[in-house]
């Protein structure tokens, strides 16, 4: 059912992203220092982190529209920092970004905004336009609301059609801002079955930022988490969503007990009160099965339930993976 | 600090023009957002310069009216209030009002969409903002600024010439004739030229503390507000030196 290797004899797909020792600051205040990943192509990851820890800024400078203090950003050979003007807009036309509050065009209406990209930037004739318009529509749900402003609707249908906008040039490289906030739970669902149905049938590079535990838990091939400035941790979910790390634990299992407190970081007072107050941690819950794309089919940046766990020798929490059976299938 | 940090803004701005000038040279020209905006800006500005410019020719009529009475040279009154209207008083009103209407609302749009990230999606989907948005509102600017200029100089015209025909009894032979022996075309064009420059700098200032603004709905209206008072000085300031430097180049006549 599954190949043996994990994807050695198929030709690389999707493009790969390689951020090295980026550091941003505002007016002299650092947001984060030194953030070295790898956006493995074809995969999906998500960037989680408190509030007000840069994620938003991270996927602006990814983008280019915010210049870094240091650092590199690698895309198919070109560093985007050091990039000229003229060969950023080329690079761009590999993204489709998702912004936090959808940042669609005001004086458009929804279909207009969905079909501003394919105007700018193919010649396709009218009828073609209006096909690929509504084919994107249909898949955010928004068929009917085609005709309104983006100021008559509400937050979680801009959401959705900017994630339709931000789509429609078949993007390699697709960031989301939050994609999920706002949106009810049936939605937030359809929405994580999409995301991996894309995945499989584009290979496009994923990275969603979101507050949604269960999202975090169950779509991605990678998690990473920005906190207090750094990022705390980033590779595979299997190796977040088993990891002991104070910090990685507290956030992905949502926890008041750890070192993060409301205002981002608890002080070495509380946290001694938590240690003398013997609070125990929980134990992890069990690493629950990744979304499946819904045509049974395989994605290329799929790995075999347990797999990591399994070659690094970590016992992965009881009961994780559902009924697969860890670590056997391989 | 203070100084710092405006010399860092000027510089920020003069490299914005840069910008704005190259985007001016990209093809193809936003046709249609330039109709959109010079008709845009026209509906906001036009009826405030037509009735900004009746008393202003009323007002300038009557000054010098009685003046030139004192003075014993009544058959100039025409001449002195023409050029008045047509050299000072009209690119002043087209400031003012290029300014404060015009102006406010490019930055105000600018700035709105500037917080609502619509320009960084823009730019993220491959449009370069100061092609699309900045070059035609500039231009349209400049448009709509001669326009005004024409209008303010013959509405004030107009004026001038009720006021001192009609009210002081002036003689509307010696008014027009009296234009002939002191005013030539070159004062006209001078207007126009002023106009001209005054609506690229207007949109200039307006676009740039736009896309500049920060901080949500109440750094738009900070943005707004600075872009008002920082092209009113600045056109005052350039009003002046274009005069200065018209009366040094052009020989005027009856000297
Ligand atoms: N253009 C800017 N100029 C100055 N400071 C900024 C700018 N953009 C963001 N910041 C600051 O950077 C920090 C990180 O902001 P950011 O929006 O990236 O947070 P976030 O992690 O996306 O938060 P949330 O989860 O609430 O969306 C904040 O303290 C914010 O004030
Ligand atoms: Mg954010």
């Amino acid at each position: 059912m599954y190949p043996t290797t994990d994807g050695g004899q198929e030709e690389p797909v999707g493009v790969e992203v390689r951020v090295e020792g980026l550091t941003k600051s505002f007016g002299g205040q650092p947001v984060w220092r030194d953030v070295t990943l790898t956006l493995p192509a074809g995969e999906i990851s998500v960037l989680l982190g408190p509030s007000g820890t840069g994620k938003s800024v991270f996927l602006k400078t990814l983008v280019g529209l915010l210049k870094p203090d240091r650092g590199s950003i690698m895309i198919e050979g070109q560093d985007l920092p050091r990039l000229s003007e003229r060969a950023l807009y080329e690079v761009r036309k590999l993204f489709g970004v998702l912004f936090q509050d959808g940042a669609l065009f005001g004086s458009m209406n929804l279909f207009d905004n969905v079909a501003f990209p394919l105007r700018e930037h193919t010649r396709k004739p009218e009828s073609e336009v209006r096909r690929i318009v509504y084919e994107k529509l249909e898949m955010v749900g928004l068929v009917g609301a085609e005709h309104k402003l983006p100021g008559e609707i509400s937050g979680g249908m801009r959401k959705r059609a900017g994630l339709a906008r931000a789509l429609v040039l078949d993007p390699e490289i697709i960031l989301f801002d939050e994609p999920d906030s706002g949106l009810d739970p049936v939605r937030t669902a359809y929405l994580n079955q999409l995301i991996v149905d894309l995945n499989q049938q584009t290979d496009a590079t994923f990275l969603i930022v979101t507050h949604d535990i269960n999202t975090a838990r169950t779509v991605p091939d990678n998690i990473g988490l920005i906190y207090h400035g750094h990022l705390a941790m980033f590779g595979p979910r299997e190796m977040l969503l088993s990891s002991t790390e104070p910090v990685v634990r507290q956030f992905l299992n949502a926890q008041r007990v750890g070192p993060i407190g409301m205002a981002e970081e608890k002080d070495a007072d509380e946290l001694q009160a938590e240690a003398a107050a013997g609070v125990e941690l929980p134990p992890l819950p069990p690493i629950p099965p990744q979304l499946r794309p819904s045509n049974g089919r395989r994605r290329r940046g799929e790995r075999v339930a347990g797999q990591w766990c399994w070659r690094n020798g970590v016992t992965p929490p009881p009961g994780s993976f559902g009924d697969e059976v860890v670590g056997v299938r391989r | 600090m203070r100084v710092a940090s405006g010399v860092a803004q000027a510089g920020t701005f003069f490299a914005f023009c840069l910008d704005a000038l190259r985007g001016l040279g990209r093809r193809p020209f936003q046709v249609r957002e330039f109709i959109q905006q010079a008709w845009f800006i026209s509906s906001v500005s036009i009826l405030p310069a037509a009735l900004v410019s009746i008393p202003f020719g009323a007002v300038i009529a009557l000054q010098l009216g009685s003046l030139v009475r004192q003075l014993g040279a009544q058959s100039f009154t025409g001449a002195a209030s023409v050029l008045a209207v047509v050299r000072e008083a009209g690119p002043i009103v087209t400031a003012l009002i290029i300014a404060g209407a015009g102006g406010s609302a490019i930055c105000a749009d600018l700035g709105s969409r500037k917080i609502r990230e619509e320009l960084d999606a823009m730019e993220v989907l491959g449009i370069d903002p100061m092609h699309r948005l900045v070059a035609p509102r500039v231009v349209a600017s400049m448009l709509v600024a001669v326009l005004l200029n024409g209008l303010v100089s013959v509405v004030g015209v107009s004026g001038g010439y009720f006021f001192n025909v009609v009210m002081q009894g002036g003689t509307p032979g010696a008014y027009l004739a009296s234009f002939q022996a002191l005013g030539q075309l070159p004062d006209l064009v001078v207007g126009e030229i002023k106009a001209l420059l005054f609506g690229a700098a207007a949109a200039l200032v307006a676009s740039y503390k736009g896309m500049t603004a920060r901080g949500g709905p109440k750094g738009v209206g900070d943005a707004v507000n600075q872009s008002v008072v920082i092209t009113f000085m600045l056109l005052f300031a350039l009003n002046f030196v274009i005069t200065a430097v018209y009366f040094q180049v052009v020989p005027q006549k009856g000297t």
